[in-house]
């Protein structure tokens, strides 16, 4: 039993299609995540990760079981309760970094604060710069997307994930279009924030070496999941 | 919420401002096409209204017309009163109404009048005329006959007459001659023109002319009464109602110009619906225009949307983006539109001045405002079918994750 867990997951199933186009990708996934807990999860291509990754941050729906996180029941929640519990307690950082264009990388990192209270405060404006000063770009807040490089782009796009102090940052392959020193540099980031933060951390990989610094790794094959611990 | 989300319409709006300039351009347009019509046929329908109305009474007041009566006179006999034909039909007491009328709102101008028939004889020559009788100090208050005179002056004393330039030319008249006049009443009188005058109006300056009241009582034989109480009202297209509510408090038949003039009236109403349907063609042209291009910025826009939603922007913040947004091209587009159109109607003249082949174009009825508003409003109503799309846009197909 996983020691203060702020995600419980227990025969989660998801089907896509109904009849004999019916396709069932999680067959029965049992998870929980711990507070402060950076967990890798692994798996091939078609195996059900970013299907559970979606469930998990509400963008889905699951088709049965239990998805509780911090007390509340997702599974059982509204359109717009999911909406606000995924504003506030879940965090986001996706293989392309998905910044908006025009805003500028300060304003990026505010965007889900301010789309969350319709207005950019003060508070937020000074929490956005700290991130960027703890992900190294300070110097880069004024810059807009199209300008920094691939790495810099997904380091704003980390600490946008966190803007909101979530209790759980959802990560699908973060690290999947960058170098390997870019790669490395962003997880390095998110190690030190997960340590500074207490915030824990789900992260989709296909990498072995990123999932070796994890606390602990999830395999996930054919809908069903295999779970082992890593050595850190 | 509508603070971050305006925020987020105008950056956007201003991030792309090649797209925004042509759809601004766009609108622009329509408004423009929009004022420009409400202008021309506003000017249009003042230019026919003044050259119709201009110079005649916008309401007659005539005596109650009393046509032949019946009655039964006891046991199976009727009797029938016929109409008095030797005698004129006249207003007998009509000082104290000349103050009820003044009173009455939207009344501009009141002019009793003595009128009849007569025949202005010079030399062999004869002709027929309408004889108006006036009181010296309102002739120019139905038609500016001062204004109009091109011979001679205005005044007109008890031995005066004015008469229409084609009369004048057609009995070779000059000013100072004298001439004699003889009434359907079997009066006549000598008179000396004073002034000849161009109404432009064929009937008036070929037939009609103007004596001194004095001079009409004696030549119509009516030593008391008038015979009509002619009036000017503002604004001429609300005749009908004025007409009616004299007619309640004097008890006189009132005729409104609108009875005589009934086809200009039908004319003057299909061109305001012709009118109305090119405008209603600008907006909805505005409105697809305006839409168009929101669904395809939807479309381009669709994985920054997603991502809104994923990171937890409510439905409806994403429908007020675009709905500011469409709402902001409408107002720009409005504002400039309007603007170039003010600028583009500046150099034609008030219509009262315009000259013949010129368009007759009335810059104060350009609805400029209304164009605004409606713009306005009809952008937001383009946009709100995209901006619901793009609140259903699915965050996991749009990030394609």
């Amino acid at each position: 039993m996983t020691k203060n867990p702020i995600l419980i997951v227990e025969d989660l199933t998801k089907r896509f299609g109904s009849g004999e186009q019916e396709v069932s990708v999680l067959k029965g996934i049992d998870l929980t995540i711990a507070a402060g807990e950076m967990v890798a999860l692994l798996g091939p291509s078609g195996s059900g990760k970013s299907t559970l990754l979606n469930i998990l941050g509400t963008l889905m729906r699951a088709t049965g079981g239990r998805h509780e996180m911090l007390g509340t029941d997702l599974f059982a929640a509204s359109d717009a309760e999911r909406t606000r519990f995924r504003s506030t307690r879940l965090g986001f950082v996706f293989q392309f970094h998905h910044l908006l264009s025009d805003l500028s990388a300060l304003e990026n990192v505010m965007m889900p604060a301010a789309a969350a209270a319709g207005r950019e405060t003060h508070a937020m404006r000074e929490r956005a710069k700290d991130l960027l000063d703890a992900v190294g770009l300070a110097d880069r807040r004024d810059y807009r997307p199209a300008a920094p490089s691939g790495g810099q782009r997904q380091r704003v796009a980390v600490a946008r994930a966190l803007i909101n102090q979530p209790a759980l940052v959802l990560a699908d392959e973060p690290t999947g279009n960058l170098d390997r020193e870019s790669s490395d540099r962003v997880m390095e980031l998110l190690l030190s924030l997960n340590g500074e933060t207490q915030t824990s951390f789900l992260i989709s990989t296909h990498d072995e070496y990123i999932a070796a610094r994890c606390h602990r790794r999830l395999n996930i094959l054919d809908g069903k999941m295999l779970e082992g611990r890593a050595e850190r | 919420m509508p603070l971050y989300a305006l925020k987020l319409a105008i950056r956007h709006l201003l991030a792309h401002r090649g797209q925004t300039s042509l759809l601004v351009a766009g609108v622009a347009l329509g408004v423009s096409v929009f004022v420009f019509m409400s202008a021309l046929i506003g000017g249009l329908a003042e230019l026919l209204t003044a050259r119709t109305v201009g110079s005649i009474p916008h309401i007659v007041l005539e005596a109650a017309e009393h046509g032949p009566q019946s009655s039964w006179g006891g046991d199976a006999a009727q009797i029938v009163r016929q109409k008095d034909l030797g005698r004129r039909d006249q207003i007998p007491v009509w000082e104290p109404l000349i103050e009820v009328i003044e009173r009455t709102p939207n009344v501009t101008a009141v002019s009793p009048q003595i009128a009849g028939g007569a025949f202005i004889e010079r030399g062999q020559a004869v002709e027929p005329v309408s004889v108006v009788g006036v009181m010296p100090d309102r002739l120019t208050a139905i038609a500016d006959i001062a204004g109009a005179i091109v011979s001679g002056g205005g005044d007109l004393p008890p031995d005066g007459i004015l008469v229409g330039s084609r009369l004048a030319d057609d009995l070779d008249l000059r000013v100072g001659q004298v001439i004699r006049i003889a009434s359907d009443r079997g009066r006549s009188r000598s008179l000396r023109v004073q002034g000849i005058f161009t109404l432009g109006i064929g009937s008036a300056d070929r037939q009609t002319a103007y004596v001194n009241f004095t001079a009409a009582r004696a030549l119509f034989d009516l030593l008391t009464g008038v015979t009509r109480i002619e009036i000017k009202v503002s604004p001429a297209t609300r005749a009908d109602g004025i007409a009616a509510q004299l007619h309640r408090s004097t008890g006189l038949d009132a005729i409104p110009w609108t009875r005589e003039n009934s086809q200009l009236f039908e004319g003057l109403d299909a061109q305001a619906r012709t009118g109305l349907i090119i405008k209603t063609f600008a907006l909805v042209t505005i409105v697809v225009g305006i839409a168009s291009a929101m669904l395809l910025s939807i479309a381009r826009r669709q994985a920054e949307i997603g991502i809104m939603r994923a990171m937890g922007a409510s439905k409806t913040l994403v429908v007020t983006i675009y709905l500011i947004e469409g709402t902001l091209l409408g107002v720009a587009g409005g504002l400039m539109g309007a603007s170039l159109a003010w600028l583009a109607l500046l150099p034609f003249p008030p219509v009262d001045d315009v000259q013949v082949g010129a368009l007759p174009i009335d810059r104060a009825q350009g609805d400029f405002l209304l164009a605004i508003l409606l713009t306005s409003l009809a952008a937001m109503l383009a946009s709100l079918l995209p901006a619901r799309r793009a609140a259903q846009i699915d965050p996991v197909d749009a990030i394609g994750t």
